[in-house]
């Protein structure tokens, strides 16, 4: 039975769902910026993440008019409740990316201390996790999203060992220190883009199950399930 | 032993271990049919129910709510061809269908408040009183202490104690609703069923039902029928899905309301049907 107020419920999805196109869009472009030293779409992804904002904004109020008008239960009331969590993951995805942006024009200003090739690839997998996360949401796939949560370790690593390696840069050659540490702080906004991708798989299996991984060995550990 | 009968309990049925972790069934249900005249109203019901916890009845009109809970103390008896035909209730034990089960005991245990308040037209001292009066309690001071007993549990006293002698009528519909609670408590039942009870109150009224409900299980065992999903939500520990007569569904009211395995209990509570 279709209910008058159906629609709503739509809306909410479906702004959850632009929410999640523009924050992937939003960490794609700021790699492009930084792979090929683009000041210009480096500052357009500053200004776009008021979109990211705006979103979040709107997607809370729906969440709370639904509640409080609608009385949600089961699913529904999972899915509002989720919607609202992963807006707000989604918002600091965004903040993560115009902290990236705005580090760019300081590194085009000077030489590259090294070609880009683990920063590269660990976006390669925040974006995956994050695309892939998304698509949990519209599959509503327990399954895939505790993939995405067990992927989050290969980030950290990857950033711990360009911590260790930009340390050394720093170390040996203390003129480098500057971009060295421009590098870390984007090793670490990359990292924490994965956390967010992690935390969105894990709503999305509370969505799909009822159930609250968070805090626990499954995200960690397959064989803890 | 058994105040309703003289037999002997018999050994709970594992369907009562299900009932709720760490507290006993009270009341078990078990397979039970019941027809009115060719048409089926419970089909294969099974359920035990928890003492001392407020379990709630769902299902769209015409499920068999209404009838499982008036199994639960014979009311049905009183209906032309509404017969069991098969499958058991016991209450602590004893099958409440068994020929030594004395039918105005077993009411007496397991009192029962209605959709509509129907107070007796008499004062609202001698509501409370009528049935223990029908028991032979004559002492002026043990029927005045269950007037002000009842009164205080049913959050009625201090609205009330000034004008005892006035009808029971006089009362607005939710103080009337709450002396009918008074009047179910006097007896001193076990259980108290409810049929809809709030389903004619303002919603001030049904707040304080709803309290009451919840103050009240701490003495009693409460089992509501009601067609309001959020007051089986914010007033049940537990919550029965009926549907066709069947029971769909029985969980902790938290696991219907969040995540039922059902998909017909998912429709239901999110009144995509009914």
């Amino acid at each position: 039975m279709k209910r008058f107020f159906d629609t709503e419920l739509e809306t909410f999805r479906s702004d959850l769902v632009l929410m999640g196109e523009t924050a992937v869009r939003q960490v794609r472009q700021v790699l492009e910026a930084l792979i090929e030293s683009d000041v210009n779409l480096a500052q357009q992804v500053v200004t776009a993440d008021d979109e990211l904002d705006q979103l979040e904004l709107k997607i809370d109020e729906e969440a709370i008019r639904y509640m409080s008008l609608r009385s949600p239960v089961a699913t529904e009331l999972r899915l509002v409740i989720v919607g609202m969590k992963a807006s707000h993951d989604l918002e600091r995805v965004g903040d993560e990316a115009t902290n990236i942006a705005r580090r760019i024009p300081r590194l085009t200003a000077e030489p590259p201390l090294k070609p880009y090739v683990d920063l590269p690839k660990m976006a390669a997998i925040a974006v995956e996790m994050l695309r892939d996360a998304l698509d949990c949401f519209l599959q509503v796939d327990a399954e895939k999203a505790l993939a995405v949560c067990q992927r989050d370790k290969d980030v950290d690593e990857i950033n711990r060992q360009l911590y260790r390696e930009l340390s050394s840069y720093m170390i040996e050659r203390p003129e480098t220190t500057s971009r060295a540490l421009e590098l870390m702080f984007i090793s670490k906004s990359i990292e924490r883009i994965a956390d967010h991708a992690s935390n969105i798989a894990e709503e999305m299996i509370y969505l799909a199950k009822g159930e609250d991984i968070r805090h626990t060995e499954h995200t960690r550990n397959p064989s803890a399930r | 032993m058994d105040p309703t009968t003289t037999e002997s309990p018999s050994p709970t049925t594992p369907a009562a271990a299900s009932a709720d972790a760490g507290r006993p069934a009270i009341i078990e249900v078990e397979d039970l049919d019941f027809y009115y005249g060719e048409n089926r109203a419970l089909d294969g019901v099974s359920l035990a129910i928890p003492s001392h916890q407020v379990t709630a009845l769902i299902g769209p009109s015409g499920c068999g709510k209404s009838t499982l809970l008036r199994c639960f103390n014979r009311m049905n008896d009183l209906i032309e061809g509404a017969e069991r035909t098969r499958g058991t209730v016991r209450i602590r034990g004893v099958d409440i269908f068994g020929p030594e089960v004395n039918v105005m005991e077993l009411r007496k245990r397991v009192g029962m408040v209605f959709q509509k308040t129907n107070p007796f037209p008499n004062s609202i001292y001698e509501n409370i009183t009528f049935g223990l009066q029908l028991q032979g309690v004559r002492s002026k001071t043990r029927l005045d202490e269950a007037v002000e007993r009842s009164l205080r549990a049913a959050a009625l006293w201090d609205e009330v104690k000034d004008r005892l002698h006035e009808s029971g009528l006089s009362l607005s519909g939710g103080q009337q609703q709450r002396l009918c609670i008074a009047r179910a408590i006097a007896v001193e039942p076990e259980i108290i069923l409810m049929d809809e009870p709030c389903s004619a109150l303002d919603p001030v009224a049904t707040a304080r039902v709803e309290e009451l409900i919840h103050k009240l299980k701490q003495e009693f065992t409460i089992v509501i029928v009601t067609h309001n999903m959020q007051q089986a939500a914010r007033c049940s520990d537990r919550t029965a899905f009926l549907y066709l007569g069947k029971l769909i569904e029985y969980a902790d009211t938290q696991t219907i309301f969040i995540n039922p395995s059902d998909s017909q209990t998912e429709a239901y509570v999110s009144g995509r049907f009914g």
